[in-house]
C-alpha cells in the first residue's frame, strides 16, 4: 500500500511540475502574440502605401513614415558596417591569439561592463565624442557609430563562443597538414562558426533598429521631411517617431493610429531582417553537413 | 644504421617542471614500420609529437638534445615549422576530419600549400584516396560530407588527407583505438601497404597490433626508452625485465 502511495505521488509532483513549466510557457507565448496582435489590430487601417512612401504632412498627423524608415534602415546598415568586423575580429583576437593571461580577464570584464552601460550612456557619450569632439555633428555617422559600440559586445561574445565550441581536434589537424594558424582559422574554424555569428548579428540588428536613447542625441530628428543625402546628414528614426507621434503630436486623436502603424512598420522591419538573416544561418549549416 | 630517416639523440623533453621524456637515443630506417609500446604516460606520444613539434601547441613545453627528421634538426631555429609538418604528416587517435566534403578534405593539405590548378589537385586526391583503399567506397559521392561516413572510412580520409601533400614520414597516434575490428583491420592493412613509400611510426596499446604491423618495436617507460630492437626480438626475446613484464601483461 505504502509502495502504491509512493508511486502516486511521484506521478502527481511529475505532473504538476510538467503542467507548470507547460503554463509558464505557454504564458510567454501569449505575451508575445498578445503584443503583436495589439499592435497589428490598432495599426494595420493607417498601413497603405502612402503611408510607407509619403514623407509626413501637416504636423505629422497625416502622409507617411518614408524618411523615418530609410533612417532606421541607414542607421542599423551603418552601425553594421563597423560592428560587424569590428566586433567578429576582436572576438577572433580574443579567442585564437590571447593566451590566457590577467590581460584577457580584464579585457572580457570590460566587455561585460560595455554591455551592462545603460542605452542612454551611451547616446551621451556618442553625442560628447562624436557630435562634438570629432564634429560629425548630429548626423548618421555619429549616430550609426554610437549604437555599433552598443552592440559590440553582444557580436563579440557571440563569436568568441562560436570559437569556443569548435573543437581543437580540427585545429590540430589543420596544423598537422601543414596549414597555418591563419589559414586554420580562415578554412577551418570560421566555417563552422557562420551559423552562430550570424544569430549575433540578427540580435545586433534587433537591437539596433530598436533603440531609442543612443540616437536622441546623436543623429535622430524630431521632423525632417526629406531623405538624407550623406552620412553628416540628420534622419527621423522608427523608434523615435513613434515617441514623437505618442508624447508630442499637434493632434494626438489623428497622430496615434500613426504610431501604431509606425510601430507595426518597425516590428516588420525587425521580422524581416530576422527572417533573412535566419535563412543565411540555415545555408551555413546545410554547407557544413 | 647507415642513414636513419628518423632520429632522436640525447633528447629530453619537459612539460614545465617535470620531465617527460629522458635522454632518448632512438633511430628509424627509411621504409619500415616502428611501433611505440608503453603504458598511458610513459611519454611515447610526446616523442612522436616532437618529430612534426606538434608539442609547441602546448604551453610551456621545453627541449634539449635534437630530433632528426630527413637529416633536418627539427628544433632547429631556422625550420618552418608548416614545411616541417608537409614532411611529417600525422594521424590522429580519434578521427578528425573537417565538415567539409570528401573531396575538400583530402585537397585541404594541398590548398593550404597555395596549390590552385584544379587538376592537378583532382588527380592528387583522387591518387590519394586510392592508395588510403577508400575510393571504391567513396568514388560516387566526392561532394558528401565527410561527416557521414563512419569511424573507420573518417579514419581513412585522415589518411588519404595526410598522404596527399606527400610527406616522407608518417606518424600515427593510436589511428585505430576509436575503431571497431574490422576498421582496426583495414587500417592494420593500409598501414602494411605504406610501408612500401613512407617511414611510419605508430603508437598503440595494442600489443597484437604492434606485433602485426610493426618491424621494429621500441618500449617506453616513465619518460624513457628501455629497449627498441626488431618486433620479434622483443615479443619473444626481450632483454629488459620491465620489456618483458610489460608485453607479458604483469603491468600496465
Amino acid at each position: 500500500m505504502t509502495l502504491f502511495n509512493k508511486y502516486v505521488s511521484k506521478r502527481l509532483k511529475q505532473s504538476i511540475a510538467f503542467n507548470t513549466f507547460r503554463l509558464v510557457s505557454f504564458s510567454v507565448v501569449g505575451i508575445l502574440f498578445l503584443i503583436i496582435g495589439f499592435i497589428v489590430v490598432r495599426g494595420i487601417s493607417v498601413i497603405s502605401w502612402d503611408f510607407l512612401t509619403k514623407m509626413p504632412e501637416n504636423g505629422m498627423t497625416e502622409g507617411g513614415i518614408l524618411p523615418a524608415i530609410v533612417g532606421t534602415l541607414c542607421l542599423v546598415f551603418g552601425s553594421m558596417l563597423f560592428a560587424f568586423p569590428v566586433g567578429v575580429l576582436s572576438g577572433i583576437y580574443m579567442n585564437e591569439y590571447l593566451k590566457e593571461s590577467w590581460f584577457k580577464k580584464i579585457v572580457h570584464s570590460m566587455t561585460n561592463n560595455l554591455a551592462g552601460i545603460p542605452s542612454i550612456v551611451f547616446g551621451l557619450f556618442g553625442m560628447a565624442f562624436f557630435v562634438q569632439k570629432l564634429s560629425f555633428g548630429d548626423s548618421i555617422l555619429a549616430g550609426s557609430l554610437t549604437l555599433g559600440i552598443m552592440v559590440l559586445p553582444i557580436i563579440i561574445r557571440t563569436t568568441e563562443e562560436a570559437l569556443k565550441s569548435v573543437d581543437d581536434s580540427l585545429r590540430i589537424g589543420s596544423y598537422a597538414l601543414g596549414a597555418s594558424k591563419l589559414q586554420t582559422i580562415r578554412k577551418v574554424v570560421l566555417p563552422i562558426c557562420y551559423p552562430n555569428i550570424v544569430t549575433g548579428l540578427i540580435l545586433s540588428v534587433s537591437r539596433v533598429s530598436g533603440e531609442t536613447a543612443p540616437i536622441l542625441f546623436t543623429v535622430a530628428a524630431y521632423f525632417l521631411p526629406r531623405l538624407p543625402h550623406s552620412i553628416f546628414d540628420q534622419v527621423m528614426a522608427l523608434p523615435y517617431h513613434l515617441y514623437v507621434l505618442t508624447t508630442s503630436g499637434t493632434d494626438m486623436e489623428k497622430s496615434l493610429p500613426m504610431a501604431y502603424g509606425t510601430a507595426l512598420v518597425l516590428i516588420a522591419i525587425v521580422l524581416l531582417v530576422n527572417m533573412m538573416a535566419n535563412s543565411a544561418r540555415r545555408y551555413f549549416i546545410k554547407k557544413l553537413k | 644504421m647507415s642513414n636513419p630517416k628518423v632520429e632522436a639523440k640525447d633528447f629530453n623533453l619537459f612539460y614545465g617542471d617535470s620531465q617527460a621524456l629522458k635522454d632518448i637515443q632512438f633511430q628509424a630506417e627509411a621504409n619500415t614500420i616502428t611501433a611505440f609500446i608503453g603504458p598511458s604516460g610513459c611519454g611515447k606520444s610526446t616523442l612522436l609529437r616532437s618529430f612534426n613539434r606538434m608539442n609547441d601547441l602546448i604551453p610551456g613545453v621545453r627541449t634539449t638534445g635534437t630530433t632528426m627528421v630527413n637529416n633536418i634538426s627539427v628544433y632547429d631555429k631556422s625550420v618552418n615549422v608548416d614545411e616541417l609538418r608537409k614532411q611529417v604528416g600525422m594521424v590522429f587517435q580519434k578521427p578528425n576530419p573537417f565538415p567539409k566534403s570528401i573531396f575538400e578534405n583530402v585537397a585541404y593539405g594541398l590548398r593550404v600549400d597555395g596549390i590552385s590548378d584544379k587538376h592537378l589537385i583532382e588527380e592528387k586526391v583522387i591518387s590519394s584516396l586510392k592508395q588510403s583503399a577508400l575510393w571504391d567506397e567513396v568514388k560516387d559521392k566526392l561532394k558528401k560530407s565527410a561527416n557521414a561516413l563512419s569511424g573507420g572510412q573518417q579514419q581513412r580520409l585522415c589518411i588519404a588527407r595526410c598522404l596527399a601533400i606527400e610527406p616522407s614520414i608518417i606518424l600515427m597516434d593510436e589511428p585505430a583505438s576509436a575503431l571497431d575490428p574490422i576498421s582496426t583491420s583495414k587500417i592494420e592493412e593500409l598501414i602494411y601497404e605504406l610501408k612500401n613509400q613512407y617511414t611510419i611510426i605508430i603508437v598503440t596499446h595494442n600489443m597484437q597490433q604492434a606485433a602485426r604491423v610493426s618491424d621494429r618495436t621500441a618500449f617506453f617507460y616513465m619518460g624513457e626508452l628501455i629497449e627498441c630492437d626488431e618486433t620479434k626480438t622483443i615479443f619473444t626475446n626481450p632483454k629488459n625485465i620491465r620489456t618483458q613484464n610489460y608485453i607479458t601483461g604483469k603491468f600496465g
